[in-house]
């Protein structure tokens, strides 16, 4: 189904702020017309973005800590990958991610492909 | 065959190797023209830095003397800019005005150095470090000696620092980020890194961000974004290069970063190449030299009409100062399917991490021994499949193919007098005669009887092999939990080396403690933030992001993603003017629910994240400060009335607590930690069921400890009876500090009691008057640093990247 949407939708891809912007190994919100997406740095300065909202109960993952490529959700500890958004271990869920581009330390997200999903 | 016309713009090192190809291959092609800005020849600029250390001269650092040139037939015009290209004529225009006409152009422009637009950054006495001027610039003013600030911890800078030392000059590094070379290191061996480079006496500042270059007519010192000053007479910036494109964007090619160019290294004229820092190539530029050699080998071949194939480089970096051993080569950023294997041998320093994918080798970070980095790094380029070597990989050549080493049998097969604890020099040998002498089975058997691993600690791995090695199946691993997966050392045992070895951060804790993963995760690093907070009080530097949300934001998250803010209201106590204050803050910003908490506060629920530094300042105005509800540190001091208006009480209850919070605010303990007063047993402020409570008598006051009221409900222990509210003070400030020191992250003060014993707490803290007096001496220290309001440093713009989303991008056309 989301192969579906995200065929229909372009890419668009928008300037969001620097990579200077986020912490090391920490997040920052972009506020979006599709709801909040949480921008994660982690240590090796790779760049990642999320729904801002746990599959759990929807917890803001932006304010988890970030070690690896994975964040630990604010509220109830369930670990998410930031690479596929997937729960690890023996929790279950996905977050849906969004791509991201990184060129001279400006960092664009593709806001297009997220669009044909519901907030 | 007549000659074409080849024009070079640039004289680098990348031209310098196009020509020796095309020299090699076709020796009559071309007739060629140089044109150099630079009044020199061809010289090696990766080798500045000895130049710079006066390791070097000149002279040796030169690639083409000016017999290569004339021999070649080459005409080098040197000190003359090309200013432009008309590619319809086929010719360049010099600054000297003078017109070229050529066949095929090749643009070698390089890089410039980036310059910070800071005030102050045209004085004399600021440099950058990109050629002999530069260098010529920095040893001139290493003569007059003096301080130097270097702006940047990249490869560059630290080159240019440690050149910059052995020239005599004082020499403080700048750097932006929080670990040295963040580009080509991970922080791992960015930390070792640091240390080394501070061994040499250069002083290494992190987290840097310079505000402004200070001078009049010329430098002296500059001034960082938290208002420190240090005064300099040089200020070197070397904070990375930009491909120098501007020619060729004003001859109309395609650039972007760098001159784009194709896998021929054609630029989008077929007439005109392009190599070296200038050019971009599938979206990369490069810094190094190895990548522009390949280039320069495909543009030969292209400016011949037989088109190479360049399709981008791994590059391999290592540092040109003498005596650091550095190394890193290809991606060694986590992925997805990418393992990773580490080695860390703290006490020779050296730290080694291979990234794998699929099998194969994709990126190495070596320190302290680099001598397999070309091995490594010929693996990384070829995708060697290493699944049969994988065992002994991180070993190197030697090892490869070898069967790999069981520890166990590398442990049993050392002589009996080889050395296992250094600190309390115990060999092999006695180790394993007391084990079978003495009959010992157990890690503490063997610290007690023979002090090995008793002191730092270091050696434990090896002294338990030898329990394994000698007892085999009967001995089985103390059940020492570990912290979490990213070591086997537990709590107490990482408290301990943290003391014992005196390692003041988290990579410095990760490395020396051989962590397994190279940063750590969710667990282990807010415990760690917390052990070095509380080991070493005013030095070390509270990690933000190694801190749970609550406690980074001084607030509750709550289930929604907004936050709850509750004020201190010292031992219960408040005013009419705080009241108010409360209530306009709660009107202001539409805050929808206003509670009375368990802990007589008051809970302001529902506040958005950034709405919080306004509401702080307003509650500050009137005098409130954080409440510290979210810290796993001091949080309320619960009071009755006390004999102030109570009809039974018997001591000032409510002063004691309000005395009490006043002197504990601030301070961060393992756990969250509650107190109580009651004026009398009659116990209405509910004592003795908190972490520490007092209960008044008619005597004095009964202190009492352990107590809990959540998932388990416990009444307290008592630990003493004292006879004046200043000992009572005392004796509570001391055991609060024995907690924040022996107490597990998250373990609750009625854990810690029940693993260590009451008695024991009791005879430290009442019965020993030098270790209580010490313990409070420590407690008082560590509060100095720790009595800081929070939210007033926060109102005041500290961490303001929390407290607003990085952007909003068309959230407000969907909320019509």
């Amino acid at each position: 189904m989301n192969q579906m949407l995200q065929s229909r939708f372009a890419e668009e891809w928008t300037v969001v702020g620097r990579l200077a912007d986020i912490p090391v190994q920490g997040a920052r919100v972009v506020k979006s017309r599709h709801g909040d997406i949480a921008v994660f740095r982690a240590a090796d300065d790779a760049v990642f973005a999320l729904r801002n909202a746990c599959p759990h109960r929807g917890g803001p993952l932006s304010e988890g800590i970030v070690h690896g490529h994975s964040v630990t959700c604010p509220l109830h500890n369930f670990v998410i990958s930031l690479e596929t958004g997937v729960v690890e271990g023996p929790d279950e869920g996905c977050a849906r991610t969004i791509a991201v581009r990184v060129e001279d330390g400006v960092i664009s997200l593709d806001l297009g492909r997220l669009a044909g999903v519901a907030p | 065959m007549t000659r074409q016309k080849l024009i070079v713009v640039g004289n680098g090192m990348a031209a310098g190797r196009v020509l020796e190809h095309l020299f090699d291959d076709a020796p009559d092609a071309f007739d060629v023209t140089i044109f150099n800005a630079e009044p020199r020849v061809n010289y090696n600029r990766i080798m500045l830095s000895p130049v710079l250390s006066g390791e070097k001269a000149y002279e040796d650092i030169l690639i083409h003397d000016d017999a290569w040139y004339a021999g070649h037939g080459i005409d080098l015009v040197k000190g003359v800019r090309i200013d432009a290209v008309n590619r319809t004529a086929k010719t360049v225009t010099a600054a000297d005005g003078s017109v070229h006409r050529y066949d095929k152009l090749l643009i070698a422009t390089g890089s410039n150095p980036v310059i910070i637009p800071l005030p102050g950054k045209d004085l004399p006495g600021v440099v950058t470090y990109r050629d002999l001027d530069d260098v010529d610039r920095m040893t001139a003013a290493a003569k007059a000696g003096g301080r130097a600030v270097v702006i940047g911890g990249g490869l560059l800078g630290l080159e240019a620092a440690a050149g910059l030392k052995a020239q005599g000059m004082e020499v403080t590094v700048l750097h932006l980020m929080p670990t040295l070379m963040e580009r080509q290191l991970d922080p791992a061996a960015g930390y070792l890194l640091q240390r080394a480079i501070e061994a040499r006496g250069i002083e290494v500042v992190c987290k840097a961000n310079t505000h402004a270059i200070l001078g009049e007519t010329r430098v002296t010192g500059v001034r960082l974004d938290d208002g420190r000053e240090i005064a300099a007479s040089l200020v070197v910036m070397a904070v990375g290069i930009r491909p120098s494109a501007a020619l060729a964007r004003a001859a109309g090619l395609d650039t972007n970063r760098g001159v784009l160019v194709d896998d021929a290294m054609r630029t989008s004229d077929p007439d005109i190449f392009s190599v070296g820092e200038c050019v971009e190539h599938r979206g990369t530029c490069y810094g190094l030299v190895a990548p522009l050699y390949d280039m320069a080998k495909v543009a030969a071949k292209g400016l011949l009409g037989t088109p190479g194939a360049y399709t981008g480089s791994v590059t391999a970096t290592k540092l040109k100062v003498t005596g650091i051993d550095l190394f890193s080569a290809g991606d060694f950023a986590e992925g997805k399917g990418r393992e990773e294997i580490v080695l860390r041998d703290a006490a020779r320093g050296v730290y080694k991490r291979l990234v794998l994918e699929e099998n194969r080798l994709v990126g190495a970070v070596l320190y302290g021994d680099t001598a397999d980095g070309n091995w490594f790094f010929d693996m990384v380029r070829s995708g060697t499949d290493v699944s049969e070597l994988r065992e002994t990989l991180i070993f190197g050549p030697a090892f490869a193919g070898a069967t790999p080493l069981d520890p166990t049998a590398a442990v049993a097969a050392l002589p009996d007098d080889a050395p296992v604890c250094g600190c309390n020099g115990v060999c092999k040998g006695k180790i394993v005669s007391a084990i079978t002498t003495k009959g010992l089975t157990s890690l503490d058997e063997v610290r007690t009887h023979t002090k090995a691993s008793a002191s730092c600690g270091s050696c434990t791995p090896l002294v338990e092999k030898l329990l394994v090695a000698t007892l085999g199946d009967a001995y089985s691993a103390a059940a020492v939990t570990p912290m979490c997966k990213c070591t086997d050392l537990g709590h107490d045992e990482v408290r301990r080396l943290i003391v014992a070895k005196s390692l003041k951060s988290i990579p410095a804790v990760m490395q020396e403690l051989q962590w397994k993963t190279s940063c750590g995760c969710a667990k282990c690093r807010p415990a760690l933030n917390y052990y070095l907070l509380c080991d070493w009080p005013g030095d070390y530097v509270d990690d933000q992001q190694s801190r749970f949300i609550n406690e980074r934001v001084h607030a509750n998250i709550q289930k929604d993603g907004t936050y709850s803010v509750v004020p201190r209201m010292w031992g219960g106590l408040t005013t009419p003017a705080e009241l108010r204050a409360i209530a306009d803050v709660a009107d202001r910003f539409a805050i929808p629910t206003v509670k009375v908490t368990g802990g007589q506060r008051i809970d302001l629920l529902g506040v958005k994240k950034e709405d919080l530094p306004a509401v702080w300042a307003e509650l500050g105005k009137a005098g409130m400060i954080s409440g510290a509800a979210y810290a796993k540190g001091l949080r309320t001091v619960k009071t009755c009335v006390g004999s102030e208006w109570c009809r039974f009480g018997t001591q000032d209850s409510t002063g004691l607590g309000v005395k009490l919070e006043k002197a504990m605010w601030g301070s961060w303990t393992p756990a969250k930690v509650k107190l109580g007063v009651s004026g009398c047993p009659r116990n209405c402020a509910e004592a003795t069921c908190k972490d520490i409570g007092v209960v008044c008598v008619e005597s004095g006051y009964e202190i009492h400890f352990a107590g809990a009221a959540g998932m388990h409900v416990k009444g307290t222990e008592v630990l003493t009876h004292v006879d004046t509210e200043a000992e009572c003070i005392e004796v509570i400030m001391a055991l609060t500090q024995l907690y924040r020191e022996q107490g597990r992250y998250l373990e609750r003060i009625y854990k810690w009691a029940d693993r260590v014993g009451v008695a024991a707490i009791r005879a430290l803290v009442v019965d020993d008057e030098d270790r209580r007096a010490a313990l409070l001496a420590r407690f008082l220290f560590s509060q100095k640093h720790a009595q800081v309001d929070p939210w007033a440093e926060r109102v005041a713009g500290f961490e303001a990247h929390e407290f607003a989303p990085m952007a909003d991008v068309g959230y407000k056309e969907a909320a019509e």
